[in-house]
């Protein structure tokens, strides 16, 4: 019976916070939590490793930053040096405010982006991607818990579940 | 309740004599002579003898160095006047700042800030000595005792066309009434705000915590307004010609960073005591996040400035650049680096807003760096290249911060250091990042 898990629907995000760390405290793992809208402190709960994203992004930023860098040497110093107010066009340094703007956005443009897309493939989202939520009503109004269990504790799980405001409780095979 | 400790009355005392004695000590070093600078530049001339080899016409050269030593009489005998105006204004600001950034809680009902509330009405409490001391400045500059603002001389006024035209505005009794009104207005509100606070601390009442409301509301509109202006009068007209779109908002910028930056250093210092106990990491946290995002904002502001001026590249206008990237390049630059570069790259970590000090280290580089952009937004206009970090710069910092210290730490024992009935007060006390 190693591969059944259990499915907790609760309808509060609050109960379910609650049922969480009571599950956490008596030392269940749980697997996945489903909720329809973000819940607050409910990854610390969870005991979720905190993201990387942010260190990721910085790195694109200093990537989109030597792009540009890169970009605005080539386009206006090195290929075709335009005089444009008189300013210097043979020095990349001397001309260096003028191309701040464009060092500034593309810094933004290669963070976000680059982010965005890391995300996606770090969630394993991609398009015409089958959608991994077991009960359509998470994308609703309610909360879906999943937690493996097994001939031993699967009893004093649901009981755990049941006390903590759980509004329903399937045992059902994994796949 | 808190008590201010005899060791820091002392240490502000400390400061405040040793500030004196350096600013009198600036004041009496000052030349008092044309013929003082004349042999000093000579004194000058002969350490690095040399180079002085010209050879024009003897009366020509005499003329040019009697012009010559006339401007640097002037400039170093401003100089221990600009070195006590600089931080006088900057560290009233502050505590302006510190009001206003307590107002904007008020207006927008933040939840995470309340037990903060008490630590911004002790800095503000600095408004009425910062004030003072500010204004006596200009009213002295104003009889002439010096000349930081040119426009205020006569002679200079009767052979400037240019300075002609602003003298609707520019005039000495016209600048006096808008100080005093600025200042009058701004204490007025503090202590208006700050005595309904006290009140609700007897007892919550909705229609006192709503009047507090408007009257920040009210404040802050009154604020931008004059907050603009007083960047006109006090700083800009320095260097009269030149005038700048932005200039309010740039001041206003440095003003909120070491505004919040104080609050922070001012709040970790309490905690270290141990003091402010429902303050915890999560409020650091969100006042470092400020520091971060007004370090930017500084940053943006400050190049938009120089992005305009450098391209359009109008003569009237880049004057103002050109003083002070010939004679304060490494001022000028290093603003740059200590309110934006290195605030950013050490308060750009989550966890690091946490730490209390890395914060604090984040905290004096900021403090610094304004100290900085208040320097080089004054002192070209008023010393131009005979500028020196040196004794009376300093010990006007000393003077002024231990002044500062003692107002608004024996400010801070007057009152609970923790609020006692706010609306917010309890989600403040769980605030929780």
């Amino acid at each position: 019976m190693a591969s059944k898990v259990l499915h907790a629907i609760f309808t509060d995000d609050d109960i379910l916070m609650q049922a969480v760390k009571a599950l956490r405290e008596k030392k269940y793992s749980i697997n996945e939590v489903f909720c329809p809208f973000p819940v607050h402190g409910l990854d610390k709960a969870l005991g979720l490793p905190g993201t990387r994203l942010a260190i990721t992004s910085f790195l694109y930023g200093l990537v989109g930053l030597a792009v540009s860098t890169w970009m605005m040497n080539f386009i206006m110093i090195e290929d075709w040096p335009q005089n444009i107010g008189g300013k210097p066009s043979f020095s990349y340094l001397q001309n260096m405010p003028a191309f701040v703007p464009i060092m500034f956005e593309m810094t933004v443009f290669f963070a976000a982006h680059l982010m965005v897309i890391t995300f996606y493939l770090r969630s394993k989202l991609w398009p015409f991607k089958k959608a991994e939520n077991p009960d359509v009503r998470t994308t609703d109004d309610k909360f879906l818990m999943e937690i493996s269990v097994n001939e031993n504790n699967v009893q004093a799980i649901a009981e755990v579940l049941h006390e903590n405001g759980a509004s329903e409780i399937k045992l059902i095979d994994n796949k | 309740m808190y008590t201010m400790s005899s060791k820091l009355k002392l240490f502000s005392l400390a400061l405040i004599i040793v500030g004196a004695i350096g600013l009198i000590y600036g004041f009496i070093d000052a030349p008092s002579s044309v013929e003082d600078v004349k042999e000093m530049l000579h004194a000058e001339d002969a350490a690095h003898s040399g180079e002085v080899a010209m050879g024009s016409s003897g009366a020509d050269e005499a003329a040019h160095a009697d012009e010559h030593a006339e401007h640097v009489f002037h400039q170093l005998q401003n100089k221990p006047w600009a070195a006590i105006y600089v931080p006088a204004l900057f560290i009233f600001l502050i505590s302006l700042g510190v009001f206003v950034f307590y107002a904007l809680q008020n207006v927008a009902q933040a939840g995470w800030s309340p037990v903060l509330f008490r630590v911004m009405e002790g800095i503000t409490s600095y408004l009425v000595p910062g004030g003072i001391i500010v204004y006596i400045i200009l009213l002295l500059s104003t009889l002439h005792l010096n000349h930081l603002f040119i426009w205020m001389d006569p002679e200079v006024v009767a052979n400037d066309v240019i300075i002609q035209n602003k003298t609707a505005y520019l005039n000495t009794p016209f600048f006096l009434i808008r100080a005093a009104i600025y200042m009058i207005g701004w204490i007025l509100f503090s202590k208006l705000i700050i005595k309904n606070s006290r009140k609700l601390d007897d007892e919550f009442s909705l229609t006192l915590h709503k009047r507090n409301f408007k009257l920040s509301a009210m404040f802050l509109v009154f604020f931008i307004v004059t907050e603009s202006m007083m960047s006109w009068d006090w700083i800009m007209s320095i260097d009269t010609h030149w005038f700048s779109t932005l200039f309010g908002w740039f001041v206003l910028a440095s003003i909120l960073v070491s505004a919040v930056t104080t609050i922070a250093l001012v709040t970790i210092y309490l905690k270290g005591k141990g003091y402010l106990e429902h303050v915890n990491n999560s409020h650091i946290h969100d006042l470092a996040k400020f520091m971060m995002g007004f370090s930017i904002f500084w940053a943006y502001l400050w190049f938009s400035q120089f992005l305009l001026i450098w391209y359009a590249n109008i003569p009237e206008e880049v004057t103002y650049y050109v003083s002070r990237l010939e004679d304060y390049p490494v001022l000028f630059f290093g603003t740059v680096i200590m309110n934006w570069l290195l605030p950013m790259l050490i308060l750009i970590n989550s966890d690091f807003k946490r730490v209390n000090w890395i914060v604090i280290f984040a905290g004096i580089i900021i403090l610094v760096g304004n100290y900085m952009n208040f320097f080089v937004l004054i002192m070209p206009g008023t010393v131009g290249e005979s500028w020196f970090i040196g004794i009376p710069e300093i010990s006007s910092i000393l003077l002024i911060s231990g002044i500062f210290i003692f107002t608004v730490f024996s400010a801070l024992a007057k009152a609970p250091l923790t609020v006692k009935h706010s609306a917010f007060l309890e989600e403040s006390k769980h605030f929780q990042y």
